[in-house]
């Protein structure tokens, strides 16, 4: 069989279970494809060995009839995951030579699924991008290219290794993460589908923090039955986070009927924002059209609070980062600056984060030193969780008048160019105006490609759904998915 | 809110970052972009909202307050940039 990396978990799982083809295949054609992929930068460290020992191990399973849903198929790890005994740097050069002792609960949970690891992703540094241009190996690229043109283009951040890997076949589905739009934004570049669980659906123990109240890991994959799939392993109650949710997790594929007659879609009209391009105002109004065909009933509703989203979103995450990443000071593990004869321990921990940390992380870390900082608290910090208090309820009242999912738009644009200036860092943050508010209210969030733009660009909408109900919202994303009929696949030029 | 230069040199120091003099004015300077940006929040009046406190509804789990886990200082050492004789090693403290 030719091209194996090019199937989908659902195709494979198929194909392993009628012996057709074998885990170890499936992760050579991977490790094949990774090996002549260096041009995307989307795999930062590479794990062959434990791979085809995995691999192995899968086909074993699968022999003697032992075959849970992801076992035997090869995925990517975003790097921001914890990976005993391989490196994982959450993109960051403060943690160059990190070898964890120890795995996170959900790279473990697909481990023991049986799914093969092929290695880790680039990603933006410390999830804090929108590009993953602030990564410490460098950007990661987008398989798509606009028509007539070799610039190389962002496949979106921070998990853009892990989008970039997946709409490229690297690898049949991957790991990311969610703090502001960190899986939406990028699956939305690359024409791949990203689910954000609600949060507390998916362990955070052993993902290096970020901003403890908004990150949320979850599947990047192909289609929407893949993300069904792949997140059901991901998922689940572990009594090492304790904001992880003791609730039973669905069989959320068997969920995924297509049927969504009666489902009630809003449409929030505080998403329609000023520049907004018409590309996306069309593709709205087609997916709206697309949903209203099958069968659901479409009501226009306000989200009043969704400008403040962003701004509260930029106190908040940088408050909790700067506390989370204190504890990178150069004494436990990672990078630790040279000194100079009569350096104390705190000018250690001066040059330590000077040099190990990238320029967008030290601004965060600063901005939220800042906000948290005696006589700003409460003009800042406490403003903003006051204001999350509001767009939370902003969503709650729409699902009280009974709407079962909510249909904005992904981005504000298809991806942009690598290497362009930005003088003001507020600019990268626009990326996240639709998805952000996601995150500060805690609600699962899907991105499903839905069209190309002029220059041949995907573009994706994104679907809300209400809190624990990943399995409506999957069943939403697949009548979508159905409806928009995306194949469009990137010319392979790397 | 303007943030001047000696502003973002302390709280360069609060966060532990040593940023070189030079560097402070295009500091203060971003620091001013994005605290422009968060000032749009002074617009809501949220003088009878409750600050947001968990994403969800939910009582935290409890558990018996007992050692579960121990006996891993080389696992725990072996990333140290500085280990020495079972101890993370730092520049003299104190005098």
């Amino acid at each position: 069989m030719d091209d194996l990396s090019n199937l989908t978990i659902t195709e494979a799982r198929a194909a392993l279970r009628k012996g057709e083809v074998t885990s170890v295949e499936l992760t050579k054609a991977c490790l094949a494809a990774i090996d002549t992929a260096g041009a995307l930068g989307a795999f930062v460290h590479t794990t062959p060995g434990t791979a085809l020992d995995r691999a192995a191990a899968a086909d074993a399973r699968l022999a003697a009839g032992d075959a849970p849903d992801m076992c035997g198929i090869p995925v990517g790890l975003k790097d921001l995951f914890c990976t005993k005994g391989v490196p994982s740097q959450a993109g960051s050069g403060i943690l160059a030579g990190f070898k964890p002792e120890y795995e996170s609960t959900v790279s473990a949970q697909l481990r023991d699924a049986g799914a093969v690891m092929l290695g880790k992703l680039n990603m933006d540094e410390f999830a804090m991008g929108s590009s993953t241009e602030t990564s410490t190996y460098g950007p990661a690229v987008n398989p798509w290219r606009a028509n007539n043109s070799d610039a190389a283009l962002t496949p979106g951040g921070s998990s853009g290794g892990s989008a970039s890997a997946v709409a490229a076949h690297l690898c049949l589905a991957a790991t990311g993460t969610d703090t502001g739009g960190s899986i939406r934004q990028p699956a939305a570049f690359t024409g791949i589908v990203g689910l954000k669980p609600t949060y507390g659906r998916c362990s955070r123990w052993g993902i290096v923090a970020f901003a403890s109240s908004l990150d949320q890991a979850g599947p990047m994959t192909k289609t929407v039955r893949d993300a069904a799939i792949m997140g059901r392993a991901m998922m689940g109650h572990d009594p090492k986070d304790s904001t992880s949710a003791d609730l039973p997790v669905p069989d959320f594929e068997a969920m995924l009927t297509g049927d969504i007659k009666g489902k009630v879609i809003g449409i929030p009209r505080e998403y329609r924002m000023d520049g907004m391009p018409g590309e996306i105002e069309v593709l709205w109004t087609r997916g709206r059209e697309m949903l209203a065909s099958a069968g659901a009933d479409i009501r226009d509703i306000t989200l009043p609070h969704t400008k403040y989203a962003l701004p509260a979103y930029y106190v908040l995450a940088p408050a909790e980062a700067s506390s989370n990443l204190a504890r990178y000071d150069g004494v436990r593990f990672g990078y630790r600056a040279r000194q100079s004869p009569g350096d104390g321990i705190t000018e250690m921990y001066q040059k330590t984060r000077a040099e190990g940390f990238g320029a967008e992380v030290k601004r965060r870390v600063m901005i939220g030193t800042y906000v948290l900082s005696a006589g700003f608290y409460d003009a800042y910090y406490n403003r903003a969780r006051k204001v999350r208090a509001l767009i939370k309820k902003d969503f709650e009242d729409a699902f009280v008048q009974g709407i079962d999912a909510i249909l904005t738009p992904a981005t504000p644009s298809a991806a942009f160019e690598l290497g362009q200036a930005h003088t003001d860092p507020v600019d990268m943050y626009l990326n996240d105006v639709f998805t952000v508010t996601v995150n500060l209210a805690g609600l699962p969030g899907i991105v499903v490609p839905a069209g190309l733009d002029t220059r041949g660009l995907p573009l994706g909408l994104q679907l809300i759904g209400r809190p624990w109900e990943e399995g409506a919202l999957l069943n939403i994303a697949c009548a979508l998915e159905r409806a928009a009929g995306f194949v469009a696949q990137p010319a392979r030029w790397w | 809110m303007h943030i001047d230069k000696d502003t973002a040199a302390k709280v360069a120091k609060l966060a532990r970052i040593r940023v070189e003099d030079h560097d402070l004015d295009a500091l203060a300077g971003e620091f001013n972009a994005i605290l422009g940006f968060i000032a749009q929040l002074n617009e809501l009046d949220v003088t009878t909202v409750d600050p947001m406190t968990s994403v969800t509804p939910m009582r935290l789990k409890r558990r018996p307050d007992v050692v579960a886990d121990g006996n891993r200082q080389d696992q725990i050492l072996a990333n140290a940039p500085d280990a020495r004789e079972g101890f993370f090693a730092v520049p003299k403290v104190v005098e």
